[in-house]
């Protein structure tokens, strides 16, 4: 059983809480820095890819997760991540600067969908950001001078500095950098003030006001970080896939992204990792598992949309906190062990109250 | 000289076709306590909520040291020093004490979002300079218990003085305390009585209350101004309002209102 | 003679759209819940009425009649397993419930041999027929679909004004314990108003299979149906309708008068316009916290 003994508010406001965390995310960094030596080829890709949506995940969680602005049509701003790096690079621009410009575009973007969105609240924000998201899949179709339509478009490979970051490895490690300084710069924001005012904004905007939170700036700040964040994912999934098309960024990818946070666990930033490990492997494990299923079910073309339906639907009836919030629970009762008492995490039954009236 | 720190002139708001504010004017003195008391609806949390530009007053000037409020938009007022708790308490759910209580150091914040987002030194040092202002507040209130508790978890009582010691991180000039006591046992209502009094003397407060609780108004407050159906009945020292026959008719009651209740033996 | 064509056309589909935002609006006004899941019952109803009339033979009237209330029932079996347990949880857990609920039922039909992946042609009496009045040619399916939305509305008008349902209704969404304290058989009303919307969602895709035939992707169109219950105003019955009529006609003059592609943008187009001078929608309620 760990108890935490502060003596010193540095160790309070440090991200490190104890000494257990420096070893045990130290090894992490060691296996992901060797990884490239430790696994396959394929599913180093696939732990790209984890990375990837990551990043993508840790802008949603910050404008869903933190700040409560839930947005259903995220999807949009990683196709104008995708979009413009693969125009950009395609025009000739260097690496580094079409990927800053692709965040900026991104960024812009969130903007434009953050200002009205001041206005709204709940699911009216809801259907603002769907109906962004759908027309901004159009616009990526229609516009076929610049994104080449439905047909899709293809995207050159990555370099830096004249080194080709084309293979697995490099282009992991790439990504691997960029998620890390993503992950420290939003841990940062959250422990400064600008992430508690997130937090206030959340949890009661008259409060958050009358702290002297400027609603606007924040909500706007919020979007357009949030909307960064996912360009930069766009962008690197672009040169992953080496091919994008619009509706790879449609409404289903914007589902599957508030799926990851959801699973993973709303309001914390290990969540968007375990959501990110989630959403990459789920479907490998179906395709392990399908061979042993009888055929009727095995083979059906609709058993991945089914599987993740239900899972989707079991999480948030008996495991709300998401995956993390099951490893909290896990780790309470080795901690706790043989103390751990069945109702530590007992949720109070809640009734129905209106949320207009929040 | 005590100079007037707050001064509402014919204050109206109108909701509708219900008039709930109507042509109320007061002055709040440098270091005074100010009590609004008066029947439930007669519009006291109406003119805490027009001073935090929560509502825009439709007729009348609300002047704040000099400036008029009705031109400063909500997120204004806590830079200008003025904080308050609410009613129904509206603190942060899912943030720890510690946390709602440095939100409520945000006006004093000396960085920006890029160099939160980098954490540079001069971000670490601010961050334990509100650290410190915090647990002054933390000590004064003794919340050292709940620091690192969830507010969700918290019991009523606490979650008042977690509100109050929120309003007191961003030192303010002007404290508007919206029934501070209601909810709350004799025991810590005495409490609340003892540290009113400290923000009003150690502190330098000035402090601006609703308040049902006639023996803690009397206690603590210097002035008192009395409503009923959005309108001033009286306004004076305790004692003056107190035995004012308007307010007593249409709020507090007599003797014999009292015994007219009681059942025959 | 175009423009009426365009007005019928417009008309009859907005009529689908506000049928399922019918369906969101029942639902938030009785549980303040906001359903994703109304696309794929209408899916499942269309494909409940199909069983009905192929493999199970029924005559026309009687397959319709079974599919809507097999709906209605499945509706209250929703509810009781699913939605039941988790008010009173944040808005958003409850509408990826219904994400869920909505990738789970296409899944499943998706699934189910030989059947799932196909696209069948609902036998209904008045197939491939038109009326010629005049110049105006009339397609009988969307007059079908005017004419069955207009009973329906006036059948639901009729119940919520005068019936105590609808102020019950409206006390359990706004606060569902005090509800509770007034003796309103607050788990009772929910899966009425489940049920409601599911047999309303039935009967919008029983109406539609002539014309998009039944598949398993038929559920998309729900989507379309959002930015009829915001154009109305979620919490408005007849807003649905007329929101519903609004994108409607939107989209088939676009789909006319505007390039290519525009079509499918309108309502959403149609959308951000109304949140931007009209957040509530037309006949939505502003209420405001007190504090």
């Amino acid at each position: 059983m760990r108890f935490l003994f502060k003596t010193d508010y540095r160790q309070d406001i440090g991200l490190a809480k104890h000494p257990g965390h420096v070893f045990w995310y130290s090894l992490l960094a060691l296996l992901l820095l060797a990884a490239p030596w430790l696994i396959a080829e394929y599913w180093l890709a696939q732990l790209t890819f984890v990375l990837i949506y990551a990043i993508a995940g840790l802008g949603l969680m910050l404008l869903a997760g933190f700040t409560g602005l839930f947005s259903l049509g995220h999807a949009a701003f990683l196709g104008v991540g995708a979009y413009a790096q693969a125009v950009l690079v395609g025009a000739g621009w260097p690496f580094p600067l079409a990927l800053a410009c692709a965040a900026g575009l991104s960024a812009a973007a969130g903007l434009v969908v953050g200002l009205p969105a001041l206005r709204v609240k709940g699911i009216y924000l809801g259907m603002a950001t769907l109906s962004f998201g759908f027309i901004v899949e159009e616009v990526f179709a229609r516009w076929e001078s610049v994104t080449g339509g439905n047909a899709g478009m293809h995207v050159k490979a990555p370099t830096l500095f004249g080194w080709s970051l084309a293979s697995g490895e490099a282009f992991y490690f790439l990504c691997l950098t960029i998620t890390v300084v993503a992950t420290l710069g939003m841990l940062n924001l959250l422990r400064a003030p600008t992430g508690r005012a997130f937090v206030a904004i959340r949890d009661s905007e008259i409060s958050a006001q009358s702290m002297g939170i400027h609603l606007a700036r924040y909500k706007t700040l919020s979007f357009a970080l949030s909307a960064a964040l996912a360009g930069i994912a766009g962008a690197l999934y672009a040169h992953k896939l080496q091919f994008i098309s619009p509706d790879q960024f449609n409404i289903l990818q914007s589902i599957d992204l508030l799926l990851m946070i959801v699973i993973g666990g709303l309001g914390s930033v290990h969540g968007v990792f375990l959501g990110a490990i989630f959403l990459i492997t789920m479907p490998q494990a179906i395709s392990l598992v399908k061979d042993y299923l009888p055929a009727v079910i095995g083979q059906a073309p609709g058993l991945q949309a089914a599987v993740y339906g239900l899972v989707l639907i079991a999480f948030v009836l008996f495991e709300p906190m998401g995956l993390y919030g099951r490893w909290l629970k896990i780790r309470a009762y080795l901690q706790l062990f043989p103390f751990y008492r069945k109702g530590m995490f007992k949720r109070q039954k809640s009734f129905q109250k209106s949320d207009r009236l929040k | 000289m005590t100079t007037t720190i707050l001064s509402a002139r014919d204050l109206s708001v109108r909701f509708g076709g219900v008039l709930a504010v109507n042509k109320v004017s007061f002055d709040v003195r440098e270091g005074e306590v100010f009590t609004l008391i008066g029947p439930n609806g007669a519009g006291k949390t109406t003119v805490f909520n027009l001073i935090s530009r929560i509502y825009t007053p439709t007729t009348g000037e609300i002047d704040y040291l000099g400036k008029k409020l009705t031109d400063q938009p909500p997120h204004a007022i806590a830079a200008l020093g003025i904080a308050r708790t609410f009613q129904n308490i509206e603190l942060f759910e899912h943030a720890t004490v510690l946390h709602n209580l440095l939100i409520g150091r945000h006006t004093h914040r000396q960085t920006g979002f890029l160099r939160d987002m980098f954490f540079t030194p001069a971000a670490r040092e601010a961050e334990l300079q509100a650290r410190l202002k915090a647990e002054e507040v933390i000590d004064l209130l003794h919340l050292q218990h709940y620091r690192d508790t969830m507010v969700a978890g918290l019991p009523y009582g606490v979650r008042k003085v977690v509100e109050l010691a929120r309003a007191l991180c961003t030192e303010p000039k002007l404290l508007l305390l919206d029934e501070p006591s209601s909810g709350l046992n004799v025991e810590e209502t005495d409490d609340m009585a003892f540290w009113i009094q400290d923000i009003q003397q150690e502190l330098g407060i000035t402090v601006l209350m609703v308040e049902h609780d006639m023996s803690l108004v009397s206690k603590v407050s210097d002035r008192v101004l009395a409503m009923n159906q959005g309108e001033v009945l009286a306004m004076g020292t305790p004692r003056e309002v107190q035995n004012d026959p308007a307010v007593i008719e249409a709020y507090l009651g007599t003797v014999d209102d009292v015994s007219s209740l009681r059942r025959a033996a | 003679m175009q423009f009426l064509q365009l007005i019928i056309s417009g008309v009859s589909q907005g009529c689908i759209y506000g049928l399922i935002a019918l369906g969101f609006v029942l639902i938030y006004k009785g549980t303040e819940t906001v359903s994703f899941a109304q696309g794929e019952l209408m899916m499942l109803g269309a494909f409940g009425g199909l069983a009905c009339m192929t493999l199970m033979g029924f005559p026309f009237w009687l397959a319709v009649l079974s599919a809507i209330a097999g709906m209605a029932l499945f509706g209250m079996v929703l509810e009781r397993a699913v939605i039941r347990p988790i008010l009173g949880q944040p808005a958003f857990s409850i509408v990826m419930l219904t994400i869920g609920v909505g990738y789970t039922a296409r899944g499943l039909i998706t699934m189910i041999p030989g059947i799932g992946t196909e696209t069948y042609v609902l036998p209904v009496p008045y197939k491939d027929e038109i009326w010629t009045l005049g110049a105006l040619v009339v397609n009988v399916e969307q007059f079908a679909i005017i004419a069955a939305t207009a009973v329906l509305c006036a059948l639901l008008f009729v119940l919520f004004k005068y019936s105590k349902l609808g102020i019950a209704m409206q006390a359990s969404s706004q606060n569902q314990l005090a509800a509770y304290y007034m003796g309103i058989p607050v788990q009772r009303l929910n899966g009425l108003v489940w049920g409601l919307a599911a047999a309303v969602a039935a009967i919008a895709g029983l109406l539609l299979a002539p014309i998009t035939f039944v598949h398993a992707n038929m559920g998309f169109i729900g989507l379309k149906a959002f930015p009829a219950a915001v154009v109305g105003g979620f919490s408005s019955l007849p807003g649905a309708i007329v929101g519903g009529l609004v994108i409607g006609l939107v989209e088939s003059f676009s789909g006319f008068y505007l390039p290519d592609g525009f079509k499918d943008v309108a309502a959403y187009v149609v959308v951000l316009i109304m949140l931007m001078i009209k957040p509530n929608g037309l006949f939505g309620e502003k209420l405001r916290k007190k504090v």
